[in-house]
């Protein structure tokens, strides 16, 4: 069943992607795979479902703009739509502008915004029914959504938050939960036809990742913050380097987080269109026989990626925190060491993560 | 370019709905499905350790039992050898005292034959004195009549006395 499930959601991925080109082969403009790949992958201030020959399946989403001194306006994205006005609001490549150049806030309900809202919305959903089905099943075998979920629920308590953390893992493990399922799903979701990519954001990776510094640096106890001011095995005329170097570590570490899910969920997304693409770039439907089994393996491979990097993205912020919280260093460095390694072959990660760890090169 | 530029409105909404997100799975999704999880741990653990302890004591008193029926069958074994002694005495003393008895009526039996036959003797031997003095007497009032008589009556009756 899961598997129909998947493979229905393959295929609705090449006709969902596929619809929007025809549209400008239409129009006799050349095709221009970068922008339509572009376009797709990147938010907007409207919900483009799909177009026929003659009409766009379009949803127009809420703007809600915050000008300094002339206060908050909220119209539909229908009233600036196609490179109108309205008051002093234009949209200028999806970005909102004003007319005259002055500053605005732009708070819109976009694509982006709106997908977030109903994606938290089924976690609340699917985890409050799971959560009930404990309450009413207490004392026996777990079954239905409540027996799938929770080896996945085990496995981040288990192997990630214990393992990690140590023995104050319990705290974190809300959070811990929060990301990884928020991440896996809102992955999966973003594989769906017609949903926006939301993980493949810049703004919704950064803003975990800066909820995970935050985690971290007010868990963090005299010895993490000990080690970056004073780092033990150095001699002091050798801080002037190092301090800076663990401080940038701080820093780098939620960066790498952020750039990680991005990137891996916004080049998977663009391979496919890439493929995709191919079709409309020969203008020949027998390329859909390369096209289609390449793009239902990326497709594939994505799903497997989906829920690897919500584990990474778990895994490593278990790790960031149990550095904060850990009371012993030795074998602190050595797990770090073997995480790291792993994870960056994973992840295809950045290199970054070694300059937050330069004590463990001193060892 | 705008792919990696943060837009600020997406950054405070995935924020802002991200912690309520948080907060609302923390109460009512992630609390009860981590405590029902270590309750469950828990009771399996605490159900393991009471089989365990279960079997222990269950062959704590099969031993038991077992000891206890070792000592009922010594008990028994010991009973059978008790009553088989007893019994064999009391054959013995029944044998010796129906022996004893045997005897003594054997004996009592003897000495009434003898007094019997003392008493035959003595009745026969004065049985014999009243014959001898009956004769004699006889003897005497023949005499006076005719001795040759007399003579040949007393060889009468000696020849008599001797077939009697």
């Amino acid at each position: 069943m899961k598997r129909l499930l998947t493979l229905l959601l393959c295929l609705c991925t090449f006709v969902g992607f596929s619809a929007e080109p025809t549209k400008t082969g239409e129009k006799g403009e050349s095709f221009n795979p970068g922008e339509v790949i572009l376009h797709h992958v990147a938010d907007s201030h409207e919900w483009h479902w799909f177009s026929t020959d003659n009409s766009n399946f379009v949803t127009y989403l809420p703007i809600i703009a915050y000008q300094p001194g002339k206060g908050l306006s909220v119209f539909s994205s229908k009233h600036i739509a196609e490179g109108e006005t309205y008051g002093n609001f234009k949209l200028e490549e999806e970005k909102l502008v004003t007319t005259d150049g002055s500053k605005v806030y732009d708070f819109s309900i976009t694509k982006n915004v709106a997908a977030l809202a109903m994606s938290s919305l089924v976690l609340l959903l699917v985890f409050s029914s799971v959560a009930k089905s404990y309450r009413r099943r207490a004392g026996q075998a777990p079954s239905g959504l409540q027996n799938a979920l929770e080896p996945f629920v085990l496995f981040i308590r288990d192997e990630v938050a214990k393992k990690s953390i140590g023995p104050k893992y319990e705290r974190y493990m809300p959070y811990l939960l929060t990301v990884f399922f928020f991440i896996w799903f809102n992955n999966l979701l973003g594989l769906t036809p017609g949903a926006a990519n939301l993980t493949g954001n810049i703004a919704v990776t950064g803003a975990l990742a800066i909820l995970t510094l935050i985690i971290t640096l007010f868990s963090a106890n005299k010895n993490y913050w000990g080690h970056i001011f004073a780092p033990p095995g150095v001699p002091w005329p050798l801080y002037i380097i190092m301090v800076p170097v663990e401080l940038v570590g701080v820093i780098v570490k939620p960066f790498s987080l952020m750039i990680r899910l991005f990137a891996n969920i916004t080049a998977g997304h663009i391979i496919i269109l890439s493929f995709i693409s191919l079709i409309f770039i020969f203008r020949s439907a027998a390329t859909g026989f390369l096209s289609v089994p390449f793009g239902l393996f990326i497709s594939l491979l994505e799903l497997l990626v989906s829920i690897l990097q919500a584990y990474i993205f778990t895994l490593l912020t278990a790790m960031y925190i149990g550095s904060a919280v850990e009371e012993h260093h030795h074998d602190d460095a050595h797990s770090h060491d073997e995480d790291f390694g792993t994870a960056e072959q994973r992840g295809g990660g950045s290199n970054f993560t070694h300059f937050g760890q330069p004590d463990v090169a001193a060892h | 370019m705008n792919l990696i530029t943060p837009e600020f409105g997406l950054l405070f909404w995935q924020t802002l709905i991200f912690l309520l997100l948080f907060l609302l799975l923390a109460k009512f999704a992630w609390k009860p499905i981590l405590g029902s999880l270590k309750d469950r741990e828990d009771s399996i653990d605490q159900a393991l350790k009471m089989a365990e302890q279960a079997k222990l004591e269950m062959q704590s008193l099969k031993a038991g039992n077992e000891k206890l029926l070792a000592d009922a069958r010594h008990e028994r074994d010991q009973m059978l050898k008790e009553g088989q002694n007893i019994a064999n005495q009391l054959i013995e003393k029944a044998k010796t005292s129906a022996t004893e008895e045997a005897n003594r009526i054997t004996q009592q039996a003897r000495e009434a034959i003898q007094q019997e036959k003392n008493q035959a003797l003595a009745e026969v031997k004065n049985t014999a004195a009243q014959l001898s003095v009956d004769i004699a007497e006889r003897v005497l009032r023949r005499e006076l009549a005719d001795p040759a008589a007399q003579q040949k009556l007393v060889d009468e009756y000696l020849k008599d006395v001797k077939l009697n």
